[in-house]
C-alpha cells in the first residue's frame, strides 16, 4: 500500500482551489448577487462573507483535525469539546466573570480534554477513533452537567463580542480563523514539528525508533484540536448568547473530518497541509451555502457531502495511484 | 484462553452487581414485567449490535447503522402510506439495505480505504436519502401493522413478552450459531485476527468484507423494522447516535476492538447493561438522562483499559514464553 501514496496529486493545492472557484461560481449562476458586498456601519456584508463567516467554526475545528489525521490518528470528541466549552463559557458569562478569566478558562477545559483524548492515544495506546469516542459519548452529558441541564443565555457584552464584532471590516470569527491557521501552519513548517507529525503519521515504531519523541508530539496533536475545538465552542456560544449542550457542534467532527480530507491531507497519515484543510472547510460551506440559495431542500446536503468523500476516496485510493503510475510509464 | 475470557466474565459480573444493587433499592426491577421491558426498549440496539459485533470483531467498523435504521423508518412509513403491504416493504427494505452495505464492503476492500470513512459517507448518504423521502414524522396505520405490533407472549406475572424482543433474541441466537458455528463465522474471526495470515490461508478476504459489511446494514434493515414496529413512526431524525451505542454495547460486552476476539453473547450483555442504565435512572426519577451517556462513557473507559491491560500481559506472557525457550 505504501509506495501508491508518493502518488501526490495535491501537493500545490491547485485542485482545492479550482474546486472552490467551480462551487463560487455556480453559486453565482444560481444567484447572481452572491458576489455583492457592502460596507455598512464599518463591516462588510454579502453572500461571500456569510459563507467565510458560518464556515469559520469549522474551519477552525480542521486546523486541529488536520495535525491530528496526519499522525494517522482521528478525533471525534470536537463537537463534544465545543459543547462542554461553550456550556464553561455561557455559564461563566452568565456568572459575570470578566472575559480574560472565562476565555482562560473554556481553553483550559479544551485543553485538558485533548490531553485526556492525547493520554489515551499515546500512553495507553487504544485507537485514536476509540479513545476520542469516549469524550464523544460523555462530552455531552458533562456539558449537561454544567449547564445543569438548562440552555444557559447571557448578555455578557465581552463574549457576545467575539463573535459579533469585526475587524478591518470582517468578521471576528474570520479574522480569528484565519490567524489561527497562519500561525498554526507557520508553527509547523518553520519548525520541525510538522516533519515529526509527518514521520508518525508514515510510521510510528520507525519514528519512534529513529529517535523522535512521539508520545509528545501525538499529544501536543491531540491538545492544538481540543484547544481549536474551545475556541469553535466560545465562538458558537458567543453567536447564539447561550449554551446549548444538546445541539453545540452536533455533528461538526464530521464536517471538520471532511474539511481536511477535501484539503487533500491523507487519511493514511503522512501528508498534510493546514491552509488547505482551510480551503476545505470554505468549499464544504459554499456547498452548504449555495444548496440553500439555488432552493434545493437543505437535507440535500448530506447526500452531496457523501458523493464528495466518495470522489475523494477513490481519487485518494491506492488503486487509483496504481492505475496513474501505470499509464504515467506508458 | 481464561484470559481471552476475561472481559467477557467481567461484562457478566458488572451486569449481575449492577443489578443486584438496582434491585436492592427497588426491589419492583426484579419482576418480570421489568425485564420483559427491558428487552422490548432495547430490542432494536441489540439486534443493530450483532451487526456491529461481527464488523468491530473483524477489524472494521460500520457508523452508518443509525442512519440505516431512521431510513428503514421513513422508508416503510412512505411506502406504506402509499398502499404497499408491510410485508413486501419489509422484504423490500431489507434488500436495499443489505445491498447497501455490501457496496459499502466492496468500497472498504476494492478502494483500499479505512472502514470509518467509507461508512461515514454511507451515514450522511443514508441520512439524506431519509430527508430526500421527508423531513416529516410520518405514522404507520395498516391493518397488518396492527395485527403484527399486537403479537407477544404473556409471561407469568403480568410481563408481555413483544414480537419485537422476540425478533431480538432470535437474532441474537442466529448470529452465535453463525459466528461459532459456520465456516463465514470462522473467516470473520481470522480476518480480524490478521488480515494477511488469513488470506494467506485462503480466507477469500473480498468475499467476506463484502458479506460483513452487508450483515451489518441489513442486520440495521432489522433494527429499522423493530424501531418502526416500535414506535409505530417513521422520523428521518429518529436513532441519531445509535451507531455509538452499539460500538458502546459491543465493547463492553467484551469485543476487542483490534478485532479477532469476542462475542456475540458478550454483546447481549452489554445492550442489557446499557438497558438496565436507563431503567435505573427512570425508576429513580430524579436523575436526568444524561447521566446515561456519563455511566456509558466511564464503563467504555474501563473495559478499553481493561482490554490493553489484558493484551499487555498477554504480550508479556508471550515474551517470557520465547525466552524461556531460547
Amino acid at each position: 500500500m505504501s509506495f501508491a501514496r508518493s502518488f501526490r496529486l495535491s501537493g500545490t493545492g491547485a485542485p482545492q482551489l479550482a474546486t472552490l472557484a467551480v462551487i463560487l461560481f455556480a453559486n453565482w449562476l444560481v444567484f447572481p448577487e452572491f458576489f455583492d458586498l457592502r460596507m455598512q456601519d464599518g463591516r462588510l456584508f454579502g453572500s461571500l462573507i456569510d459563507v467565510l463567516n458560518r464556515g469559520a467554526p469549522v474551519a477552525i475545528l480542521a486546523i486541529g483535525m488536520t495535525l491530528v489525521i496526519a499522525t494517522k490518528g482521528v478525533d471525534l470528541s470536537v463537537g463534544a469539546i465545543m459543547a462542554i466549552c461553550g456550556a464553561v463559557a455561557a455559564t461563566m458569562a452568565s456568572d459575570g466573570y470578566s472575559l480574560p478569566v472565562i476565555l482562560i478558562a473554556a481553553l483550559a477545559v479544551g485543553l485538558v480534554c485533548g490531553l485526556w483524548n492525547g493520554l489515551l492515544v499515546a500512553v495507553l495506546d487504544i485507537q485514536p477513533i476509540i479513545a476520542t469516542l469516549i469524550l464523544m459519548v460523555t462530552g455531552r452529558g458533562i456539558a449537561q452537567l454544567i449547564t445543569e441541564g438548562q440552555i444557559v443565555t447571557f448578555t455578557h457584552q465581552g463574549l457576545i463580542a467575539i463573535a459579533g464584532s469585526s475587524f478591518l471590516g470582517l468578521p471576528m470569527p474570520v479574522v480569528i480563523a484565519v490567524v489561527l491557521g497562519v500561525a498554526a501552519a507557520a508553527l509547523v513548517r518553520l519548525t520541525a514539528l510538522g516533519l515529526l507529525v509527518e514521520s508518525i503519521g508514515v510510521n510510528r515504531t520507525a519514528s519512534t525508533y529513529a529517535g523522535v519523541d512521539s508520545r509528545s508530539v501525538l499529544i501536543t496533536a491531540y491538545v492544538v484540536s481540543g484547544l481549536c475545538a474551545a475556541v469553535a465552542g466560545i465562538i458558537a456560544a458567543s453567536d447564539i448568547r447561550g449554551a446549548d449542550a444538546n445541539n453545540a457542534g452536533l455533528w461538526l467532527e464530521l464536517d471538520a473530518i471532511l474539511a481536511v480530507v477535501v484539503g487533500g491531507t491523507s487519511l493514511f497519515g503522512g501528508r498534510f497541509s493546514i491552509l488547505l484543510s482551510l480551503v476545505g472547510a470554505m468549499v464544504i460551506q459554499a456547498m452548504n451555502t449555495g444548496i440553500l440559495l439555488s432552493g434545493y431542500p437543505p437535507e440535500l446536503n448530506l447526500i452531496v457531502k457523501a458523493v464528495v468523500i466518495v470522489v475523494i476516496l477513490v481519487v485518494q485510493s491506492p488503486v487509483a495511484g496504481r492505475l496513474t503510475t501505470f499509464f504515467r510509464r506508458r | 484462553m481464561t484470559a481471552r475470557n476475561l472481559p467477557l466474565i467481567a461484562t457478566l459480573v458488572v451486569f449481575i452487581v449492577a443489578y443486584a444493587l438496582c434491585a436492592m433499592q427497588f426491589p419492583a426491577m426484579l419482576s418480570l414485567r421489568v425485564v420483559a421491558n427491558l428487552l422490548t426498549d432495547n430490542a432494536y440496539l441489540g439486534v443493530a449490535a450483532v451487526g456491529m459485533t461481527f464488523v468491530i470483531i473483524s477489524g472494521g467498523i460500520d457508523l452508518s447503522v443509525g442512519s440505516v435504521i431512521a431510513f428503514t423508518g421513513v422508508f416503510l412509513a412512505v411506502v406504506i402510506r402509499a398502499g404497499i403491504d408491510p410485508i413486501t416493504a419489509f422484504v423490500l427494505v431489507l434488500i436495499i439495505t443489505t445491498l447497501f452495505g455490501a457496496v459499502m464492503g466492496a468500497m472498504i476492500h476494492y478502494l483500499e480505504t479505512p472502514p470509518f470513512i467509507v461508512t461515514l459517507a454511507g451515514m450522511f448518504f443514508a441520512r439524506g436519502a431519509c430527508f430526500l423521502l421527508t423531513t416529516d414524522s410520518i405514522p404507520i396505520d395498516h391493518p397488518t401493522w396492527d395485527f403484527i405490533t399486537s403479537l407477544n407472549y404473556r409471561l407469568p406475572g403480568g410481563g408481555r413478552l413483544t414480537l419485537v424482543a422476540m425478533i431480538m433474541l432470535v437474532v441474537f441466537l442466529a448470529g452465535i450459531l453463525v459466528a461459532h458455528f459456520t465456516r463465514f463465522g470462522t473467516y470473520v474471526y481470522g480476518m480480524g485476527g490478521n488480515r494477511q495470515s488469513a488470506e494467506l490461508m485462503g480466507v477469500p478476504v473480498a468475499r467476506t468484507t463484502v458479506a460483513i459489511y452487508a450483515l451489518s446494514s441489513g442486520l440495521a434493515g432489522v433494527a429499522g423494522i423493530v424501531f418502526a414496529l416500535y414506535t409505530s413512526a417513521g422520523y428521518s431524525l429518529a436513532a441519531t447516535g445509535v451507531e455509538l451505542d452499539t460500538i458502546a454495547a459491543v465493547v463492553i460486552g467484551g469485543t476487542l476492538l483490534t478485532g479477532g476476539v469476542g462475542t456475540i453473547a458478550g454483546t447481549f450483555v452489554g445492550v442489557l447493561i446499557q438497558g438496565l442504565i436507563q431503567t435505573y435512572i427512570i425508576f429513580d426519577g430524579t436523575l436526568s438522562s444524561w447521566w446515561t451517556k456519563i455511566v456509558i462513557g466511564g464503563l467504555l473507559f474501563a473495559f478499553i483499559l481493561l482490554q490493553r491491560g489484558l493484551v499487555h500481559v498477554a504480550a508479556r506472557r508471550r515474551a517470557a514464553a520465547r525466552m524461556a525457550a531460547a
